[in-house]
């Protein structure tokens, strides 16, 4: 079947198997393999995605049920050749380390300060209750989104 | 000394050397532009499938791969039978049916005979894509005869216990090593025994016992296993793409394996989504995609799911330990003994360094001073998946260091004192450095009481108490749990350790071009340890280099120098101290070239950071940069001295380092559910010189996450059926932010006396040290129902029991 999903802006239409997950979708016909997939059973997070600027886990999703929808990855984060406070935070408070869950956590991370600018550190953890990282033990992630939260225009400018 | 001296910024506000650092490799990951080895798609690239077994022991009567084969799309279907058929010109069998293990044991790629656990390498689908190689699976008709499993290690010798090696004409379960031993034996035992029948005769001793059991858990790295194998049949080149923490011997291995020439096997390990010891092993998979893209002539990609990760890849631990500690009435250790009944699944694959098989367990005598100590380790093999050394472990001594602390413990109990005081009564003292361990080790260097009064400092020890003592007179139960690690790390010495007989030296290129930037080639590999990051700083500290100034190139075996790769926390303490090694050559290349520069003799040149001058004329110098150029340069240098300064080294340590640590863990139980709520982390690590503090926490807060996770709630348990339990992450429980506290860091610095950087080496620290201070709280706060000890994970139900006073078996689903 054919599906048009608006991903970071874009359209992308492609032939596919009404049962394509919408994680593989994203990897492998649209070619973004910022996003990853970590389980069998929507456990890990680390394939969060937005859809309609929510997060949600793609592999939860047929590809066919975000046909029409728009999707945000995280190649979508940076803008204009600045990146997103959330990815600036995640390098100044060492908010990752192999970054296999790291997309995920950012996109959660910055859905949560566009409806909640100021998170305390509860909600911060709350919020990314569904997303496992096994590297940082989660500390640093609340310090990174903090730090987003704290500095919503500081930016990098990069080449 | 408490830290490194604070090293100056370079122009872009880098440390030039040791400090806290944004990590080069953020750049990528927070762009999505990772390249893991799921991200890698060559042209005309295949997929894979692997058919697994049901059963955790069962024969195979027939394999009809027919109906898959006739799929469109399925490009070819492989089991054991074509396997037995390919013949392979090498040492080590003479079919690509079996393959070696590290432990000179065999393993089956797919299974010819029977299936030896469930999850077990069956078939295998080569197709389009991996949907329809997914689809294919589903179409292959295996017959099975299922035979009675052996899942409780306690009953793997009993003698009607059915055999599962019988391939090895085995008439047993036991498991013979390499140098025909059944049992391995570490310590003096006669002393031991001797102490212990003292200590039963005299009244002013105790001697407390404890069955204490580590159980299966799995590293889990939310990146699982995968590979893409491509062989040039022109040329003859292989090329795999595999998520390797040890590209070198891997490389190695897959050359005696498939018999290929090793000049033309090239390993890429890209980025890693993380290792923690799954990615040490060589499994079947990777094997597999080797041999499809001979047997098809295309790239073939496998890439595991995760229930594939959970229950076929390298488990950790399943040690059963018998534990007794003699001591004084007034807390003196006088001895420990333990026995270790070892579940090492069907086939023996544990990696291991050393003479000894269980590895480093044999340090578990722990951080107290005191003369004998003895251990008796029994492997068996059972139906489960293979593995045993894996999950930050350090070559066994987390199983190592949760016995000692947790004995410790149940003595203090006994006593009725303090377990702090206990500890501190018994901790070897700074003076007695470099300190022989009852079982041989030689500890290099550590302040251990100062780092114990350091975290009872920051936990605000005496305060908790008294808390405690008001909330127990309330009705309610806190728990404060403690425990003090020493690790040895960095394997390791040549003369002693090498995994199948490689050696344990690692190469190292370090090249300086001619504007005065440079490369520096590692053998080891970053699994998000930030390497790219932390050896450009310790060649910076020693070449006044800016650390932005220096590329780190690692990950592939045709681009760095042999070296045994990254587990066991070796890469600071042998790579990191090539990386010293080879930047100082550079510095004395640099001295001879600035001397013919100044015209004054290399003996004349005094160092500072970036420069050499003339002692006594500081501003006659030259900085590294303008040496470099000098190095290319016209200038005549004196005989023997070709020119440039690039350098190489193979740095083979002279001992292990030995990182140490305090962790107290608060804990607030609730009786009534069994609901443990860890409330406060305390950790004061001392892993010698720090080269990035930043990069050392945010190790720390991982390891920390971990014992959380296996005190609490991971564990891969079996039915007496063989069904894991744990197969999946709704099963697997892993602890997220809400299970976490907010850390909270201390540190100490000893640095090792024979490092060249004094650095000890981190990366499995925490994950060692943090599970016996979360049990230890537990404990503690469910003590007043005499609860002494209880086993891992203490979910809920577990401690419900526990307070209940019964006694249950965690890792198999019976009580
Ligand atoms: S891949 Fe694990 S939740 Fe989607
Ligand atoms: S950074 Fe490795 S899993 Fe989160």
């Amino acid at each position: 079947m054919e599906i048009t999903i608006t991903i970071n802006g874009e359209q992308v239409t492609r032939d596919v198997e009404p049962r394509t997950l919408l994680v593989h979708f994203i990897r492998e016909d649209a070619g973004l393999r910022g996003t990853h997939w970590g389980c069998d059973t929507s456990n890990c997070g680390t394939c969060t995605i937005w859809v309609d600027e929510k997060p949600v886990k793609s592999c939860t999703m047929l590809a066919a049920q975000a046909d029409g929808h728009s999707v945000t990855t995280v190649e979508g984060l940076e803008k204009g050749g600045v990146l997103d406070p959330i990815q600036q935070g995640f390098i100044e408070c060492h908010g990752l380390q192999c970054g296999f869950c790291t997309a995920g956590m950012m996109l959660t991370g910055r859905a949560l300060l566009d409806e909640n600018p100021h998170p305390s550190d509860d909600e911060i953890r709350e919020a990314i209750s569904g997303q496992i990282c096994r590297c940082t033990g989660y500390k640093n992630i609340v310090k990174a989104i903090q730090w987003a939260a704290d500095n919503p225009a500081t930016s990098e400018v990069t080449a | 000394m408490t830290a490194v001296d604070e090293a100056p910024l370079s122009a872009a506000g880098n440390p030039i050397g040791f400090g806290s650092m944004k990590r080069v490799e953020d750049q990528r990951f927070v762009r999505g532009q990772g390249n893991y080895v799921d991200d890698v798609n060559l042209p005309g690239m295949l997929h894979s499938a692997i058919l697994r077994s049901p059963f955790a022991h069962a024969r195979i009567v027939s394999i009809d791969t027919s109906a898959a084969e006739a799929l469109p799309g399925v490009v070819a279907v492989i089991t054991g039978k074509i396997l037995e058929g390919i013949p392979r010109p090498s040492l080590l069998g003479d079919n690509f049916a079996w393959m070696p293990t590290l432990s000179y044991d065999t393993q089956a790629v797919l299974a010819t005979d029977k299936v030896r656990f469930q999850g077990q390498e069956v078939a295998f689908v080569i197709a389009e894509s991996r949907y329809i190689a997914k689809d294919a699976l589903e179409l292959i008709d295996v017959e099975y005869e299922p035979l009675e499993p052996v899942m409780d290690a306690k009953k793997a010798l009993d003698a009607d216990a059915p055999i599962i090696r019988d391939d090895k004409g085995q008439t047993d379960n036991r498991i013979t090593d390499v140098h025909g031993n059944q049992t391995w034996e570490s310590g003096n035992k006669e002393a031991t025994e001797a102490a212990f029948v003292a200590a039963a005769a005299d009244p002013n001793c105790v001697i407390v016992e404890e069955d204490i059991l580590y159980p299966r858990v799995h590293p889990a790295p939310m990146e699982t296993c995968g590979s893409v194998a491509y062989l040039d049949k022109v040329t003859g080149q292989l090329t795999l793409y595999t998520t390797s923490q040890a590209p070198h011997a891997h490389r190695t291995v897959y050359a005696m394996v498939a018999g290929l020439p090793e000049q033309k096997i090239r390993v890429i390990s890209p980025d890693i989504g993380g290792g923690f010891g799954n990615k040490v092993g060589v499994y079947p998979g990777y094997v597999l995609s080797v041999i499809g893209t001979i047997v098809t002539g295309k790239p073939v990609k496998w890439m595991e799911d995760r229930s594939e990760n959970l229950m076929s890849t390298s488990f950790a631990r399943d040690y059963h330990m018998k534990a007794k500690i003699a001591a004084t009435k007034d807390g003196k250790i006088l001895a420990v003994d333990v026995y270790v009944l070892a579940d090492h699944g069907a086939f023996n694959g544990v990696a291991q360094p050393t003479n000894f098989p269980a590895g480093f367990f044999n340090i578990f005598s722990g951080s107290y001073d005191y003369p004998n100590a003895h251990c008796l380790v029994e492997p068996v093999y059972t139906n489960k998946a293979p593995g045993g050394v894996a999950y930050a472990c350090s070559f066994r001594i987390t199983e190592a260091a949760y016995v000692i602390e947790r004995l410790v413990d149940c003595l203090a109990q006994e006593l009725e004192m303090d377990p702090a005081d206990l500890r501190l009564k018994n901790l070897i003292k700074p003076e007695q450095f470099p300190y022989t361990s009852p079982t041989g080790w030689e500890y290099d260097s550590g302040q251990y009481e100062k780092t114990m009064r350091v975290a009872m400092d920051i936990a605000g020890y005496d305060e908790l108490r008294r808390e405690q003592a008001e909330k127990r007179a309330k009705g309610e139960y806190m728990g404060i749990g403690i425990s003090f690690f020493t690790e040895g790390v960095g394997a390791g010495p040549r003369r002693t350790m090498d995994i199948l007989g490689l050696g344990m030296a690692d190469g190292i290129e370090l090249r300086v071009h001619p504007t005065g930037k440079a490369v520096l080639r590692l053998s080891v590999q970053s699994q998000g340890q930030g390497h790219e990051t932390t050896f450009a700083q310790i060649v910076s500290h020693e070449l006044g280099i800016p650390p932005e100034d220096i590329d780190v190139v690692h990950g592939d075996t045709d681009q760095t120098p042999f070296g045994l790769g990254t587990y066991g926390s070796r890469s600071t303490p042998v790579s990191g101290a090539a990386a010293s090694v080879v930047a100082k050559k550079v510095r004395d290349r640099a001295r001879i070239v600035a001397a013919a520069a100044l015209e004054c003799s290399p003996d004349d040149l005094e160092w500072e950071l970036g420069r050499w001058f003339v002692k006594g004329d500081k501003e006659r110098g030259k900085t590294i940069q303008e040496i470099a150029l000098l190095s290319h340069s016209s200038l005549e240098l004196p005989e023997g001295v070709e020119g440039h300064l690039d350098a190489t080294a193979v740095y083979n340590p002279p001992n292990l380092t030995y990182p140490y640590g305090c962790y107290i863990c608060v804990v607030d139980v609730d009786p009534g559910t069994g609901q443990v709520k860890v409330r406060r982390f305390i950790a004061v690590d001392d892993c010698g010189v720090r080269i990035n503090p930043m990069i050392v926490e945010g190790q720390v807060h991982g390891g920390l996450a971990d014992g959380v996770g296996m005190a609490l709630m991971e564990l891969i348990a079996f039915d007496e059926d063989g069904n894991n339990l744990g197969g999946s992450f709704m099963d697997y429980l892993l602890p997220t932010a809400v299970e976490c506290p907010d850390w909270e860091l201390g540190e100490t610095v000893t640095p090792s006396p024979h490092h060249p950087i004094g650095a000890k080496g981190v990366g499995e620290s925490a994950t060692v040290g943090s599970p016996a201070a979360v049990v230890n709280a537990v404990i503690d706060a469910i003590s007043p129902f005499g609860v002494r000890h209880a086993d891992m994970p203490l979910t809920p139900a577990n401690v419900w029991r526990a307070i209940q006073g019964r006694n249950v078996r965690t890792d198999m689903a019976v009580e």
